[in-house]
């Protein structure tokens, strides 16, 4: 049985083929403008990948912000079981999982058999989403990959008053103008969100073992924020910003067998 | 911005004297400098009466903005430091005031000059200011009866609409007039996040909305998050705004219509100063606040 799972992000869409409990195709491509042209395109090139055709797919089913904009297709899961379903799959013992996308963050706690238990989201705050990074970067003259390296080579902890991204823009600046390692201010930058999602963690509860998906999560310095304000272990799957799209191909197709 | 690119943001700084004062003649010469985050002011009163005030962006360092924002207050009429009697500090940076002799909050020095600049019938004082924005009730006397503040969060603050400037290439003193000439209200910008307005705004322009329809979604966005810390606190009549915010007419209008009754009139509540036309800064009122403890505070010590 193959079935197909999109997720649609504020930033990037991602789609996901699964054939009798394995990934056989993935494709991501930027929400751009037009989000529903950009499900279609890589819903498509998922497949191409996949080496399958729509006529192959049993059902398809959305997650993301921009779920309901995908007309491709015929069901759709919330983001907390979306991420709940893909990491039970990538990840099986992960009762925490934390999902930082480019405009939303979330924790989601889940039981042994891949139920949610309990989540929180932010939606409203870039201060707690990937969005604030970027801003950062930009502020930073670096790009947002490079942060994590910047991070590794600090070598003092300062704190950033601001929480607000805009404010900490000029904070920011004013960091720079007082000639402040960049490197440092990258670990004060990661060391701010991380604890915006630490405080998330804490609010539905910690339990081990954790992960990170979402793009965020490729970002090593997020991680090891986290990893020490809580003195945990996170792990990372391969691939954390398919994780959504892959819940969504399991929801496919847990309807498929409860019909 | 290095690469000559206008800053749209960039408000313009002023500053005025008071043709009528010699200040040689006055007895007692307060400053009150008052450092935000974003600008600074400082006013010179001399016996109580207005002398002069400038009103400009501040730099990185407090003590040099508190020092630059004096200059250009007194900027040729010939007083110096030393002229001055006693100077209060007040704003984010008021502790940061090299020449300061006491430090006194914003909240209650815009309560004062609130008080003094629109008269003692206001009782709800709207101060927004570069990255923050406080709702202030206050008695007959210009003392803070309560009051509440967002210093956390950029929806709602000078900076924020900065940002919207600087996006759509509009001169910020022009954004209040442009946001008031669409023909139909476009409903307010749903993020609160000006990140996330950002890219909301960015989605609208590409799908085909004029910059003042833009604008106006914002500035309208804007009104409805101060109304919610105007309700919180109790707004009462009568109702003055100060600040930078206050000298755009696009939030103004749209924020006095949800509240059902009208803002002060930006002019001063002394009437031989209306009268002769002494220009009316709405972001002097912290600065006036705080000269005027300066008066009462070198009064009460008679040094």
């Amino acid at each position: 049985m193959i079935t197909a799972g999109i997720d649609s992000g504020a930033k990037n869409v991602k789609a996901v083929i699964m054939k009798d409990g394995r990934v056989v195709g993935k494709a991501m491509a930027p929400a751009g403008l037009d989000t529903k042209a950009a499900a279609e395109n890589v819903y498509n090139e998922a497949l191409k990948a996949a080496g399958a055709e729509k006529k192959d797919v049993r059902k398809v089913f959305a997650t993301g912000v921009g779920r309901k904009s995908c007309d491709c297709a015929q069901g759709e899961v919330t983001e907390a079981d979306a991420d709940a379903k893909g990491i039970r799959f990538v990840m099986p013992n992960v009762r925490t999982v934390i999902d930082v996308g480019a405009e939303e963050g979330r924790a989601v706690r889940i039981n042994q058999h891949g139920d949610v238990v309990d989540f929180a989201i932010n939606e409203k705050c870039a201060a707690g989403a990937g969005a604030f990074v970027e801003a950062m970067a930009r502020a930073l003259e670096t790009e947002v990959e490079k942060m994590g390296d910047l991070y590794d080579r600090s070598t003092k902890e300062i704190d950033m008053n601001a929480q607000c991204a805009v404010f900490a823009e000029s904070e920011l600046v004013s960091l720079i103008h007082s000639q402040t390692a960049k490197a440092d201010i990258a670990r004060a930058v990661l060391n701010a969100i991380g604890d915006r999602i630490v405080s998330m963690m804490r609010r539905v509860g910690v339990e081990k073992d954790v992960a990170a998906i979402g793009g965020m999560a490729l970002n090593g310095g997020f991680i090891k924020a986290i990893e020490r304000e809580l003195n945990i272990t996170i792990g990372v799957p391969a691939d954390p910003q398919y994780v959504s799209a892959i819940g969504a191909a399991i929801a496919a197709a847990e309807q498929r067998m409860e019909v | 911005m290095a690469d000559g690119k206008k800053e749209f943001w960039r408000w313009p700084e002023s500053r005025w004297a008071n043709p009528e004062i010699d200040w040689k003649k006055g007895k007692l010469i307060t400053a009150g400098i008052d450092v935000g985050s974003v600008s600074a002011q400082g006013v010179i009163m001399v016996d109580g009466e207005l002398y002069c005030y400038g009103n400009m962006r501040t730099g990185s360092s407090s003590p040099d903005s508190a020092i630059n924002v004096f200059n250009k207050a007194t900027e040729g009429t010939g007083l110096a430091l030393r002229d001055v009697h006693f100077t209060v500090g007040t704003g984010y940076g008021r502790v940061n005031v090299p020449f300061g002799n006491r430090a006194i909050t914003e909240i209650a020095c815009h309560a004062k000059g609130a008080n003094w600049m629109y008269g003692p019938a206001v009782r709800t004082v709207l101060d927004m200011g570069g990255q923050d924005c406080k709702a202030i009730k206050i008695d007959d006397k210009g003392k803070v009866v309560a009051f509440l503040m967002n210093d956390k969060c950029a929806a709602g603050t000078g900076r924020g609409m900065e940002v919207f400037a600087d996006l759509l290439g509009v001169p910020i003193e022009d954004v209040g007039d442009m946001s008031l000439s669409v023909a139909e209200e476009p409903p307010p910008v749903s993020s609160t996040c000006v990140i996330f307005a950002k890219s909301e705004a960015g989605a609208l322009l590409r799908a085909g909305w004029p910059k003042e329809k833009v604008l106006a979604a914002y500035c309208s966005a804007m009104a409805h998050r101060v109304l919610s810390l105007l309700e919180k606190v109790n707004v009462e009549r009568e109702f003055a705004i100060t600040g930078g915010i206050a000298k755009n007419q696009g939030v103004v209008k749209r924020l006095t219509k949800e509240l059902g009754f009208e803002a002060c009139e930006a002019k001063w509540h002394n009437q031989s100063y209306a009268d002769k036309g002494f220009p009316f800064d709405t972001q002097i009122a912290g600065a006036i606040g705080a000269a005027l403890f300066g008066k009462a505070l070198a009064e009460k010590g008679s040094r």
